[in-house]
């Protein structure tokens, strides 16, 4: 038994449910103590559905000012490997996890790997990916705690209900750091995040318009829990925001199922989202690249083939 | 101000990745670019110098081919160039922070240090983070709107389906630059021939006093990501097709 900490995520008040992915990478099949780190004052909250997947510990995290200083929110991290003899410490590859746990790196002076997709804590090894999705690199950290963080969804998680106690942890750290959020611009949509999405439907080029996009959300909603992305070349042509793009420049996601819509299907859009489960490819090009990379193709037009999809999701 | 942009030398995102033994790769005949995300840091301190006034020096970790890369980031509007040279395919974040720490020392004092947010090849996203912890000094990534003024900096970064958060911190610090943030210049031919002639000061590792025997982290094994092997066609009428469609995903893949 190795004691394994999880950073949790939190959102807008929702618990993220790739959360649930990371305390299965923890657990290793019940081989660990999986201690579920949550610094939004929730703790209580989440405690049943932390547990439900294996997290024995929750740790209910609390210092001044830590919301608003993420070296501070690093520190509670490195205080908390201490105090349970963590010998691996994993969280999310979001915006949140990649700052948080370099900070943690940095300051302690430990091997840290990002945007893992699998993580072994005995051999203290990591797998993730090198050269845009091109290579799988297995890497070695050498020290007392295996820091990482995992690509959202890459780990299915696995139901594994255990008894769960929350712990009370106000560590004595110093100083707030000197970055500080001074304030949250919040989108104020209801709209998913891409890298929390199980299922993406994605436009290219050939959308042609921003409005254009609704026929892809009509087609997300019959899908169920699903968000719309972008390539580069839709959102460089002003069809839609950057927080919507998927690659190489934009966003790395896991889903599923992605299913590309007038998509070339080149490196570096591949790059954000070739470890999806399955790839669906809609195309008016028999001999567009993409059809060469994904799982199920169809040869047509997106402004006839994505409405008749919505169609058929809606009939049962 | 004093500037500098941190820019790695790193394999074109198109280019064909062949591995070579253990954990490396052909190097020798893929095409090498300045880390994308690194353009946006050198766009940045360009604009900042030009309005603000001062210097950017461009600080590479990398081998001595690495110097064309340099050339076209000064080619964009940087003064000069520091090349920490190093043999090897992979330098471990912490020994590439601390070269970078050792060169910027020996130059000047920094009002700001940028770089990308992380570089293409590696996909490590740390380097920014123990460049800043080893000279203590702040460190904000991502970050995609920017302004520096009055020994601030104030920049925001997205936090999850379009939100955003505002952070601040006092310079000097690191900023690690990201898509958004501004669109690099295509350098004219002009400036690509003053650029030849700028200064690049060079050294190694052993010159500046680092052991890059230290690394806690080993790369062990690098492996080609297969590609799936090609489509399955779906045949017939638009409506056949998605009927067929959402069947297989529904039944087969049980992804929906
Ligand atoms: C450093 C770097 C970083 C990059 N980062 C990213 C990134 O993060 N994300 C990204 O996406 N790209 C990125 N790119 C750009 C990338 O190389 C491609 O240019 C881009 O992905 C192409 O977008 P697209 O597939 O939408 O458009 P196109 O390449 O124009 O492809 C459109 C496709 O749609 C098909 N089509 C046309 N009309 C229809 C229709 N009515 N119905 C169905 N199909 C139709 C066409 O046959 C074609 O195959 C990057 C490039 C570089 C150099």
């Amino acid at each position: 038994m190795a004691n394994i900490g999880v950073l949790i995520e939190i959102e807008g008040g929702e618990l993220k449910a790739t959360n649930f992915g990371v305390i299965t990478a923890a657990s290793e099949q019940g081989k660990n103590d999986v201690y579920a780190i949550v610094m939004e004052g929730a703790a209580e909250a989440v405690k049943d559905q932390l547990s439900a997947y294996g997290a024995g510990k929750i740790v209910a995290a609390d210092a001044d000012g830590l919301a608003a200083s993420p070296d501070l929110q690093a520190a509670v991290l490195g205080a908390a490997i201490q105090e349970y003899s963590l010998v691996g410490l994993v969280g999310l590859a979001s915006a949140r996890g990649r700052d948080v746990f370099a900070r943690l790196a940095a300051a302690q002076g430990l091997p840290m790997a990002a945007d893992c997709v699998a993580v072994d804590f005995a051999a203290k090894t990591v797998q993730k990916s090198h050269f845009s999705g091109k290579t799988v690199a297995t890497i070695r950290l050498d020290a007392e705690v295996v820091l990482a963080t995992i690509r959202p969804n890459a780990i299915e998680p696995v139901n594994a209900p255990v008894e769960a106690e929350v712990l009370q942890f106000a560590p004595a750290v110093s100083g707030p750091g000197r970055v500080s959020i001074v304030e949250a611009k919040l989108s104020g949509s209801d709209k998913m995040d891409l890298t929390e999405a199980g299922v993406i439907i994605t436009g290219g080029r050939p959308i042609g318009s921003a409005e254009n996009y609704k026929i892809l959300e009509e087609c997300a909603a019959a899908l169920g829990s699903a968000a719309v992305g972008a390539s580069r070349a839709a959102v460089d042509a002003g069809f839609a925001p950057h927080s919507m793009q998927v690659g190489q420049t934009g966003k790395t996601v896991s889903p599923k199922l992605y299913i590309g819509c007038g998509l070339s299907g080149s490196v570096q859009h591949f790059a954000g989202m070739k470890t999806s489960k399955v790839i669906v490819a809609i195309n008016t090009d028999k001999d567009a690249p993409i059809f060469e990379k994904c799982d199920y193709g169809i040869i047509g037009d997106l402004f006839e083939v994505v409405p008749a999809l919505t169609e058929a999701l809606k009939e049962k | 101000m004093q500037i500098y942009v941190c820019v790695k030398h790193v394999p074109d995102t198109a280019a064909n990745i062949k591995i070579a033994g253990e954990n490396g790769y052909n190097d020798s005949t893929c095409k090498f670019i300045a880390n994308p995300y690194d353009e946006y840091a050198i766009e940045a301190a360009v604009q900042l110098v030009e309005k603000q006034g001062g210097e950017v020096v461009i600080v590479t970790v990398g081998p001595e081919a690495a110097l064309a890369t340099m050339r076209g980031a000064m080619a964009m509007g940087a003064h000069r160039g520091i090349l920490v040279k190093v043999d090897g395919q992979f330098l471990d974040s912490d020994i590439t922070s601390q070269a970078l720490k050792a060169a910027i020392e020996k130059d000047g004092a920094p009002d700001l240090i940028l770089m990308g947010k992380g570089a293409v090849d590696t996909e490590g996203f740390q380097t920014q983070y123990r460049l800043a912890a080893a000279m203590n000094l702040p460190v904000i990534n991502e970050v995609l709107k920017l302004t520096v003024d009055g020994g601030k900096a104030v920049a925001e970064r997205e936090i999850g389906a379009g939100s955003r958060e505002v952070l601040e911190a006092p310079t000097p610090c690191v900023l690690g630059a990201t898509k958004g943030l501004n669109e690099p210049r295509y350098p004219k031919f002009p400036d690509i021939m003053k650029a030849k002639k700028k200064a690049v000061q060079q050294f190694t590792l052993a010159d500046l006093g680092i052991d890059a025997a230290g690394a806690k982290s080993e790369l062990l094994k690098l492996e080609p990501v297969p590609e799936r092997s090609g489509a399955k066609i779906l045949e017939g009428s638009t409506r056949d097709r998605v009927v067929e469609l959402v069947r297989i995903l529904r039944e087969e893949e049980k992804v929906l």
